[in-house]
């Protein structure tokens, strides 16, 4: 995906969010580590245009709530920052690929130990297959047909559109 | 980020970049530390051990808080009134402990190298508590992340460890660590208590207080161990405090901005006056709170450590 493509896929998921909330007063956006922030930062833009008033972004970090700690290296544990009260409020979970739904468990998980939102939804840039939990995105960017192997990687780079998304696959597709 | 290790024996082996990646993982840890809700799931299911067979209160509780926090099990091992006073050797405590599907097995011992044999011998985690007078590893990255938290960097830092360095595990476990990222470490005390043979660790040594801390941005304090010492290093508590007990109006020589620190417990009035030890410059109390994050990163980090991972110990 090119950035044009991008900034499209990203001001659909804006629209989505502005159809569900006439006004953002009680949304607040959190980002996973390390593929939410950039994206929550940038929406978080496209709806305070929307709404004129300033979205509230959080970033979380998901590493301590993982549920394979003891099948690989440790991974990096990168900084929470939530600086305001969840509760009560309408959270949007912001990442960049929702794949097998463990990030997203994982952070429902971690959210929990921040505060009790009155609702979690969740945002995605790039949808693909391949789920391993009964977890679907609530606004979507792109779905993308992936193979299970393939690797997507985003690329965001914020306000001159050169923003990319790169799908790796590590054999040739069959055809 | 590079952690591959089962064990966290002695900083003594550890690379810059580990050293760092506990460092780093600390930090966020310590964030967990201030929130509501301090727990994190990163090891349920998962039994961990503190097996001391030295007596020991306060590294004891922040390891098991430090596993508390992380959801595991913790079990506390007296050997005081455990088998090991029957005779039991410490292979088959351990093996026994094992069979118990103990995951981790935190220990202190008397003597050095005892962490190292377990970790062979034993597919569990095995961390340093403190063997001997060799190391106590969560200790010097607790002193170092102290350092590089309240001064922004360990490179180029003056740091003087004072007190009693032959018998110190921490002192060890400090001159490793701030050796490896390029701080600057000077020794002093009693001649007795700090030989020249330090020199061979890259370190300063130095008989004499106000050539220790006249530059010094940390000044570490030692407890002195009096019942450690089988005979008498120098000659009395009272000639120490007089020639290298840290007073308020010894830090009149100082940098104005010396951080005091002390891995405890302090012998008030011995190594440092209480108005000191209290005082605005002392951070005594935030090496206790870092420690504890800097047990939960260890114990994180090695979770995922594999015996049969390339570069694992």
């Amino acid at each position: 995906m090119s950035g044009a493509s991008v900034e499209a896929a990203i001001a659909r998921l804006s629209d989505g969010i502005v159809q569900r909330y006439a006004e953002g007063s009680r949304v607040v956006l959190i980002g996973i580590q390390t593929g939410g922030i950039h994206l929550a930062r940038q929406l978080a833009g496209h709806l305070a245009r929307a709404w004129q008033s300033e979205v509230p972004v959080g970033q979380l970090d998901v590493a301590m709530h993982r549920d394979d700690l003891d099948q690989q290296l440790a991974p990096k544990v990168h900084p929470t920052s939530v600086p305001f009260d969840i509760s009560g409020k309408h959270v949007i979970l912001v990442d960049d690929v929702l794949c097998s739904g463990r990030t997203s468990r994982a952070a429902l998980d971690a959210l929990n130990d921040l505060g009790r939102p009155q609702r979690v939804e969740l945002a995605v840039l790039i949808d693909r297959p391949h789920r391993e939990l009964p977890i679907q995105a609530d606004f979507i960017g792109e779905h993308v047909a992936t193979e299970p192997g393939d690797r997507v990687d985003v690329q965001l780079t914020e306000g001159n559109g050169a923003s990319q998304v790169f799908i790796e696959s590590p054999s040739p597709r069959s055809p | 980020m590079k952690w591959h290790r089962k064990d966290l024996l002695d900083l003594q082996s550890l690379s810059v970049e580990e050293i760092q990646t506990v460092l780093d993982t600390a930090r966020e840890f310590k964030a967990v530390g201030e929130r509501h809700i301090k727990k994190v799931p990163a090891l349920r299911g998962k039994t961990v051990v503190t097996l001391f067979v030295e007596p020991s209160t306060r590294t004891r509780i922040s390891f098991e808080l430090a596993a508390h926090r992380l959801s595991a099990d913790v079990i506390n091992f007296n050997a005081e009134v455990s088998s090991l006073r029957k005779g039991e050797t410490l292979k088959d405590t351990a093996r026994n402990l094992e069979a118990l599907n103990a995951d981790f097995i935190v220990i202190r011992h008397s003597a050095a190298g005892a962490p190292h044999f377990l970790s062979r011998v034993l597919g569990a985690h095995v961390v340093n508590a403190g063997d001997g007078a060799h190391e106590h590893p969560t200790q010097g990255l607790l002193d170092l992340f102290t350092m590089r938290e309240k001064k922004g960097r360990l490179a180029g830092l003056q740091v003087t460890i004072l007190g009693d360095i032959l018998y110190s595990r921490v002192a060890r476990s400090n001159i490793w660590g701030l050796r490896k990222l390029g701080a600057e470490v000077t020794l002093c005390g009693p001649p007795t208590l700090v030989p020249r043979t330090f020199e061979a660790m890259g370190c300063r040594v130095v008989h004499d207080l106000h050539q220790a801390i006249a530059d010094a941005d940390v000044i570490n304090l030692l407890r002195i161990q009096h019942e450690r010492q089988r005979k008498s290093a120098f000659p009395g508590l009272g000639e120490y405090t007089h020639l290298f007990g840290i007073t308020r109006s010894r830090l009149a020589d100082t940098k104005p901005d010396v951080l005091i620190m002390h891995p405890g417990p302090i012998n008030r009035g011995v190594e440092v006056d209480s108005d000191v030890a209290d005082g605005e410059r002392s951070v005594i109390l935030e090496q206790v709170t870092n420690g504890l994050a800097i047990r939960m990163a260890a114990l994180y980090l090695i979770n995922g450590g594999k015996a049969t991972t390339p570069g694992a110990n």
